[in-house]
């Protein structure tokens, strides 16, 4: 039976092989919510988070581009009621908002022929279509995690883009790292997503993250 | 390199030189009837060359193509034959193999179909039984329901189907015997030749992978081509190929891609996680080149057999004619090597050599005007230069194409005409051997493209390409592909 992490949890547990995260809060109420976000600065993200959420977009449960303290209050009190039962003890998760033309997804899975494997592709609304992912078996060197990013078909987005500066290579690397060791590491963990990872001027952000345990 | 001893050991490699090194062969179950399996292997191994001991064994005794038959392989005197070729039913293998044992055969070539294969019971126990008997007869089983083994190096065409391909360097491995046929039909076309060749069959014994690791040691293979559906276990799979490429390039043809069943529309790893992704990344990881298709497989390791890898992406074009240097060029620029910018000094060195007319870029087009060395020159200055790392040759054979229209013509004993289509013929055939010899003078890759190799096989160029063992592409697009496989070698053994 497979068991989810929440996103903070995630991102909590990944942040410690090096997974680059933002300076997140999470908290249990809509004021609490307030405080954070006035504190951290706006426009912010408000989450609706817990260990039984694995699907926070398909719920609704995200929101973006909140400009205000009265958004955020108003924000946090709607997540809070949208919680079921099923949910379990929730959390809010409050985050800066970044703006991104690129995305990519990383991730990683251990239920296959080939045992554990790390996973990075091309991300955004065309992911579907494009399927422009690549793989390597894990535990791979960083000669051939490196070489992952050359196998991408969609080499423009690695590039300058809209003038945005060239991906950081190495930072990216730093999200397909930090999800490889994981699980070489934790053989507990089933699998691994971390969808998006956003590009901001060039640095790699993992901005979610699920952590499925055996 | 370092870590290879230590490898070997944890994969308990199986010594395979029985197989394809036998000191005699024994075909059990030969027919009198040219339409079985038991008559053509036997005339196969005959009529090839195989100089070891030849035995056959036929339930009614008799004499077959010249051999005496045997009753059964426990008459076979002992320690005079390494390998069996099993031709009896499914039923009677387990006896065959152990009376093999018995007179210390120690390899075994089932070609016998009837072990699971069609999912039947009796056929799955009779698979199962071939594991055992593997383990306690220590004997190399290869197959069953496989077609055979080619090895040249021995002369041994083991196998009931042809061809026997020339000799040379690649060597291949198949989970369907017809593409093992299908790539010795590649190897006898081009001329580049074969080492060692086998059709896995079911694999119920020895897997793809055995045949990889052993191959990967074997001196006499250069390069190896495999043909894989499936495998049995993936991480001794990838342990074995990743080794296999720090020795020797390995090329791949995986089958059943476009089976990947239905998945969910989502993106998360678990759904995007094919099994074809995952075997592409792996097969990158492991440093071995995919190639689409078993043309596409030969054409790589042809180039990889024969010539060093590439130390980096510049690739310089050679070409009598214009239109073929740009639609290569097109090809190029799709591909990870590139149409290099020519360095000043070459381009002042082929002043010297080539006419005044010529293209001053590259491609290097030398607009018609070469006179008898031009080319040849041309060549060993471009390929010694060091930063060039390929070469590709355009429009050879183009002059005895020429001549041989003058010499089918009625005007063939015209005064002259023989002459200079000597001369034309004679030009081709010094291209070719220029191409081999510059490209081994300079340990740079050279290839040559001309649809003439399909054509008109016989044209001096490529015929005298074929005659050194080199390959000769039909169109720059598969040279572009060999070029990208050499600059992909190359990077992986982290030249220079």
């Amino acid at each position: 039976m497979t068991t989810t992490l929440s996103e903070a949890e995630s991102k909590r547990l990944l942040a410690g092989y090096g997974l680059p995260v933002l300076d997140e809060r999470t908290v249990a109420t809509a004021a609490a919510a307030v405080v954070a976000a006035d504190d951290m600065g706006y426009p912010c993200v408000l989450k609706l988070c817990g260990d039984a959420i694995a699907h926070k977009t398909e719920r609704n449960l995200v929101r973006l581009s909140l400009g205000t303290s009265a958004d955020v209050e108003r924000s946090a009190q709607e997540l809070l009621g949208q919680a079921t039962t099923a949910d379990g003890p929730v959390e809010l998760l409050v985050a800066p908002m970044i703006r991104a033309t690129r995305e990519f997804i990383v991730g990683a899975d251990r239920s296959g022929e080939f045992g554990p494997v790390v996973m990075i592709g091309v991300g955004g609304i065309f992911a579907e279509v494009l399927e422009d992912v690549v793989f390597r078996l894990l535990p791979a060197d960083e000669r051939e995690l490196d070489a992952m990013l050359d196998d991408l078909d969609t080499q423009a987005m690695l590039g300058e883009f809209r003038g945005e500066p060239a991906v950081d290579r190495a930072q990216l690397l730093a999200v397909v790292q930090a999800v490889g060791n994981a699980m070489i590491d934790r053989h507990d963990i089933e699998s691994i997503d971390i969808n998006p990872v956003l590009i901001a001027d060039g640095n790699a952000i993992a901005v979610d993250a699920l952590v499925a345990l055996v | 390199m370092t870590s290879d001893k230590q490898l070997t050991s944890d994969l308990q490699r199986l010594p395979l030189e029985p197989l394809f090194e036998p000191a005699g062969v024994v075909v059990a179950g030969a027919s009198s009837h040219p339409g079985k399996f038991g008559f053509a292997v036997l005339h196969n191994i005959i009529t090839c060359g195989y100089q070891g001991r030849i035995f056959a064994t036929n339930r009614n005794g008799g004499t077959l193509l010249g051999i005496d038959c045997l009753t059964s392989v426990a008459d076979v005197p002992a320690g005079q034959a390494d390998l069996v070729y099993v031709c009896v039913p499914a039923s009677a293998v387990a006896d065959v193999l152990r009376d093999a044992a018995s007179v210390g055969i120690r390899a075994a070539f089932i070609a016998s179909s009837g072990f699971g294969e069609g999912n039947d019971e009796a056929g799955a126990a009779y698979g199962a039984e071939l594991v055992v008997l593997a383990e306690e007869l220590g004997m190399a089983i290869a197959g069953p329901n496989g077609q055979g083994l080619v090895s040249t190096p021995a002369s041994l065409c083991a196998q009931f189907v042809g061809p026997f391909p020339p000799a040379g360097g690649v060597s291949i491995v198949s989970q369907s015997g017809n593409l093992a046929s299908g790539a010795m039909n590649y190897a006898a076309a081009s001329g580049v030749g074969v080492a060692r060749a086998i059709s896995a069959g079911n694999a119920t014994c020895l897997g793809v992978d055995d045949y990889i690791g052993w191959l990967a040691d074997d001196p006499a293979t250069t390069a190896i081509v495999a043909y894989i559906e499936g495998v049995a276990d993936a991480r001794r799979f990838f342990e074995t190929v990743k080794r296999a490429t720090t020795h020797k390039p390995v090329v791949v043809v995986k089958g059943g891609t476009s089976d990947e069943g239905a998945r969910a529309a989502a993106s998360h790893t678990g759904s995007l996680a094919t099994n074809d992704r995952i075997f592409d990344g792996m097969l990158r990881q492991a440093g071995v080149w995919r190639s689409p298709d078993i043309g596409a497989a030969f054409g790589a390791a042809a180039a990889l057999a024969v010539h060093e890898p590439m130390r980096g992406p510049n690739v310089a074009f050679l070409t009598t004619a214009g239109g073929w240097g740009v639609l290569t060029a097109d090809a190029m620029a799709d591909s990870p090597v590139r149409l290099m910018d020519l360095p000043d000094d070459l381009m002042d060195s082929l002043d010297q050599v080539l006419p005044p007319r010529w293209s001053k870029g590259n491609p290097i087009d030398v607009a018609g005007g070469e006179t008898r060395d031009t080319i040849p020159d041309a060549l060993h200055l471009i390929a010694a230069h060091p930063s060039v790392d390929g070469v590709l040759m355009l429009g050879m054979g183009i002059q005895s194409n020429t001549a041989a229209l003058m010499r089918r013509g009625q005007f063939s004993d015209f005064e002259d005409i023989d002459r200079i289509c000597s001369f034309h013929e004679r030009q081709d055939r010094r291209y070719a051997e220029a191409i081999v010899e510059a490209s081994a003078a300079a340990g740079t890759p050279i290839l040559a493209a001309t649809e003439l190799a399909l054509s008109n096989p016989e044209n001096p160029g490529p015929a005298t390409l074929r005659e050194h063992g080199h390959p000769c592409y039909t169109s720059p697009a598969e040279a572009v592909a060999a070029f990208s496989a050499l600059y992909a070698r190359g990077k992986h053994l982290r030249l220079p």
